[in-house]
């Protein structure tokens, strides 16, 4: 028979794993890249932390000296957030989002190659700076005059150039990052997938896009500035031609405050996709959410003079008052959290923990932020490890708690392999016992007036001791984080054991093979909620049982009458199809007006509902 | 795990695995939505060095400072806002030639347009050369001089950006490239240049009318 058989799954040309990795434009093996990258910069920027604490460990230690010192806390701050969490968040939606939206790749494959590139290069010229005599030294901030010139007096070297062509190409990247996701979420979702039936991850996702897209250029604006102070003879930042050396706070903080954002968010996103799945109910107060998850973006944009309320430069009451007023959608957030895990079914595996280690510890470093947002308390603590505390409990105990919860939820999606749940709970505990230990006596110090960015500090009274404990928490992080490699070793060497849908997900991804082809979907699942593939595996009975016809025989009459008390029973606000069912009561036999053929479709047999899946793990 | 049954398969069409379909085939081109958004950073880099020119300005005891006198609207910025604003009103013409299928008439107003841009970056040159050799001012000549080459600089950047934007349109509009139907790379460069002329609207009002 001259049939042709298309077998998409086989190579249709060979090309070596090398160049096929170094040329791709697939939105997984970018997301892959992407993931190692970041994670590779998170241990050059921990290592960097823990000379840090060792040099912090005890009052008058010379473990290292002043120069390398200010080196290391502004490689380690700048690493951190430029080139670990954003490269990895990125990473993540680049795997993830498409896939949740059903689509088969970015909206420009290409692009989004280059943005990856651009990344290790940045990197590279960040980092080259130790080979030409020091890198940056002025702190992550890199506050003028400290970038600048003072006097006719050029601050320290080429490393500071480096850094600032460095965050030049690393910021070009995310921006054309932001106009990639912006242009997928808006143009390639599956049929059916409404804006408010996306997951909250792909939401958040689109808002850092937006922050990203209008923040990262005012950065860029200010670096050109910077370096025009530094070699063509600028005076945008030096008062003796004229400038003002607060206009770079202005600059870096209009930038800088949306960054934050940009850090948490899709930690945030990261934790709303799994706390339905592990507590077995659906989210609570989805468009409250999605709504939250807006202002804080527009809110973003209104608040970066808190950073400067010490210049005396900016009006107190106007950045106190929106500061506060950020405090509400973000508690809005924690009470849809709290609210989705109310009366579900706790699985207590490793991304829920880690969703749960979020949930507490950001908790605390959004608390430490509303303190900062009082004027007279703010003056007080103004550059102490307060500060140092703060953004600690809300990048460590936010992001990179949000970063494990979703490496340990989509590694089964991305490798076919499940990670070991037992070295996954040491890895856990670890982070949690470090993060606090680190990070907790930071507030005393601060309170206690200890200046950040010092290479030693005074002998006072209780300092020694409490700077000993921070040390010994980053340690414990340090030494958390080995198991978790151990694990990621030991998973990938076995066979793949993970299936298509090894949490019983809710969303698109999920519907795919593990990992998914290069074309990512066979077919797709009809999508009439924000649970696609909940409505898929349960919805006849849950989420459509008004739709089914009455006349269809007796085993739908068993099911119908079964239905309403599935669904009295649960929990299923937020969810539109469930709340339709849930009206109809036992016996309203009107085909809902918007059945489809598809809605209509013979129950197949007895599939469990979701309360009765209790066997599943 | 999935009954394939329950699954509806979706048409070939909508998972092409190059990404250039997408699902929805309705609304604006994905292309000239990247172009909107990445015209929307570039005013947010603008938006930057505007702030920079207004912060200074706001702090400054006089401004503009003593001894710019010869920073003034007329002869040249005004001749040269005159060109840019009229590349714009050519640029749409292109646009509206090839929406009707009008490929040399496309190709000619391009032409045109990418002339007048020329001829701005020369006029640009030029003037940069005059207030150097003739008055001494140049970009280290304290804040204002700063904020002048910085600001009118980068617009002139962005300029030349768009004439290579011009350039490849028209090699590709001479190759017989563009139809009525498909023609976004026109539209795109076309949206760019209208915000150059917009941005240069802008500096033109800030440096040389807002005295």
């Amino acid at each position: 028979m001259a049939t042709t058989t298309l077998a998409p799954r086989t190579a249709v040309y060979g090309r070596s794993r090398v160049y096929e990795w170094l040329t791709t434009t697939d939105h997984k093996k970018i997301g892959v890249l992407y993931i190692t990258t970041a994670f590779g910069f998170f241990i050059l920027g921990g290592i960097m932390a823990l000379l840090i604490r060792t040099q912090l460990a005890v009052p008058g230690l010379d473990f290292v000296d002043a120069a390398t010192y200010n080196q290391l806390f502004t490689m380690h701050g700048t690493t951190m957030i430029f080139f670990f969490v954003m490269p990895m968040t990125t990473g993540l939606a680049n795997y993830i989002v498409p896939l949740q939206i059903g689509a088969a790749d970015m909206a420009f494959p290409r692009i989004n190659a280059l943005s990856y590139w651009m990344v290790p290069l940045s990197g590279l010229l960040l980092y080259s700076g130790y080979a030409f005599g020091g890198a940056a030294n002025a702190g992550w901030t890199g506050y003028a005059p400290l970038s600048g010139v003072s006097g006719g007096r050029l601050f320290e070297g080429v490393g500071i150039d480096l850094w600032i062509a460095g965050l030049v190409l690393v910021g070009t990247s995310s921006i054309l990052g932001a106009i990639n996701f912006i242009a997928t979420i808006f143009k390639m979702r599956a049929p059916g997938l409404t804006l408010m039936r996306m997951p909250l991850f792909v939401w958040n996702t689109l808002v850092t896009s937006v922050l990203l897209l209008f923040a990262v250029p005012v950065l860029t604006a200010g670096f050109v500035m910077l370096f025009i102070d530094r070699h063509y003879g600028g005076g945008f930042f030096d008062p003796a031609l004229g400038g003002n050396p607060v206009l770079w706070q202005h600059v870096f903080w209009f930038f800088g405050h949306p960054e934050v954002y940009i850090l948490i968010l899709p930690a945030f996103g990261i934790v709303t996709e799994i706390l339905p799945v592990f507590s077995r109910k659906p989210l609570f107060g989805y468009k409250a959410f999605v709504f939250a998850t807006a202002s804080i973006g527009a809110l973003g944009f209104s608040v970066w003079a808190h950073h400067m309320f010490t210049t005396g430069a900016v009006f107190l009451p106007f950045f106190s008052f929106f500061t506060f007023l950020i405090a509400v959608p973000t508690g809005i957030k924690f009470f849809n959290w709290l609210g989705t895990m109310w009366g579900g079914q706790l699985r207590f595996s490793t991304p829920l923990l880690f969703a749960l280690g979020f949930i507490s510890l950001f908790l605390i470093g959004g608390l430490d932020g509303a303190f900062l947002a009082v004027v007279p308390f703010d003056f007080h603590v103004q550059d102490t490890y307060w500060v140092v505390s703060h953004l600690h409990y809300v990048l460590v105990a936010g992001s990179v708690f949000g970063i494990f919860a979703a490496l340990y939820y989509w590694f089964p999606k991305i490798t076919g392999r499940m990670l070991h749940e037992g070295l996954g709970k040491v890895h856990w505990l670890g982070m949690f016992v470090g993060t606090n230990l680190a990070f907790f006596p930071q507030h005393l110090l601060g309170l206690d007036g200890m200046p950040r960015r010092i290479v030693h500090y005074a002998d006072n009274p209780g300092w020694g001791p409490l700077n000993f404990l921070s040390t010994v928490g980053a340690f414990t992080i340090a030494a958390s984080i080995l198991p978790f490699l151990w694990n990621v070793v030991i998973s990938l060497r076995k066979a793949p054991d993970a299936g298509d849908d090894p949490w019983d997900g809710n969303t698109l991804e999920w519907a795919t093979t593990s990992p998914p082809p290069a074309y990512n979907f066979d077919s797709l699942p009809p999508v009439r909620s924000e649970r696609p593939l909940f409505d898929l595996k349960h919805g006849a009975v849950a989420a459509h049982a008004v739709a089914i016809p009455a006349a269809a025989g007796e085993t739908h009459e068993e099911t119908r009458a079964d239905a309403p008390e599935e669904m009295l029973g649960e929990p299923i606000e937020g969810h539109e199809a469930g709340q339709i069912a849930a009206e109809a009561q036992p016996g309203v036999s009107e085909a809902a007006p918007d059945a489809t053929p598809h809605d209509a479709r013979p129950k197949a047999d007895d599939e469990p509902t979701p309360r009765r899946r209790k066997s599943d793990k | 795990m999935i009954a394939s049954a329950e699954v509806v398969t979706v048409p070939n069409a909508q998972v092409d695995p190059h990404g250039e379909a997408g699902h929805a085939e309705t609304g604006i081109n994905t292309a000239l939505l990247g172009m909107l958004l990445f015209i929307g950073s570039e005013l947010m880099f603008f938006a930057g060095l505007f702030a920079a020119y207004f912060n200074s300005r706001a702090a400054a005891p006089q401004w503009p400072p003593e001894g710019v006198d010869f920073i003034n609207a007329a002869p040249l910025p005004l001749i040269v806002t005159g060109i840019l604003v009229t590349s714009s009103f050519t640029m749409q013409w292109a646009v509206w030639r090839i929406r009707k299928g009008d490929r040399a008439g496309m190709n000619r107003a391009i032409v045109v347009t990418l002339v007048l841009g020329i001829v701005f970056l020369f006029l640009q040159v030029y003037d940069y050369n005059e207030l150097v050799t003739e008055h001494g001012f140049g970009i280290n000549s304290g804040i204002y001089g700063t904020l002048f080459y910085t600001l009118t600089g980068f617009h002139g950047a962005h300029v030349f950006g768009g004439v290579v934007g011009m350039s490849v349109v028209l090699l590709r509009g001479l190759s017989g490239q563009f139809s009525a139907r498909h023609h976004v790379a026109v539209e795109a460069v076309s949206a760019y240049w209208h915000f150059v002329d917009v941005v240069w609207i802008g500096l033109f009002t800030t440096i040389y009318l807002l005295k």
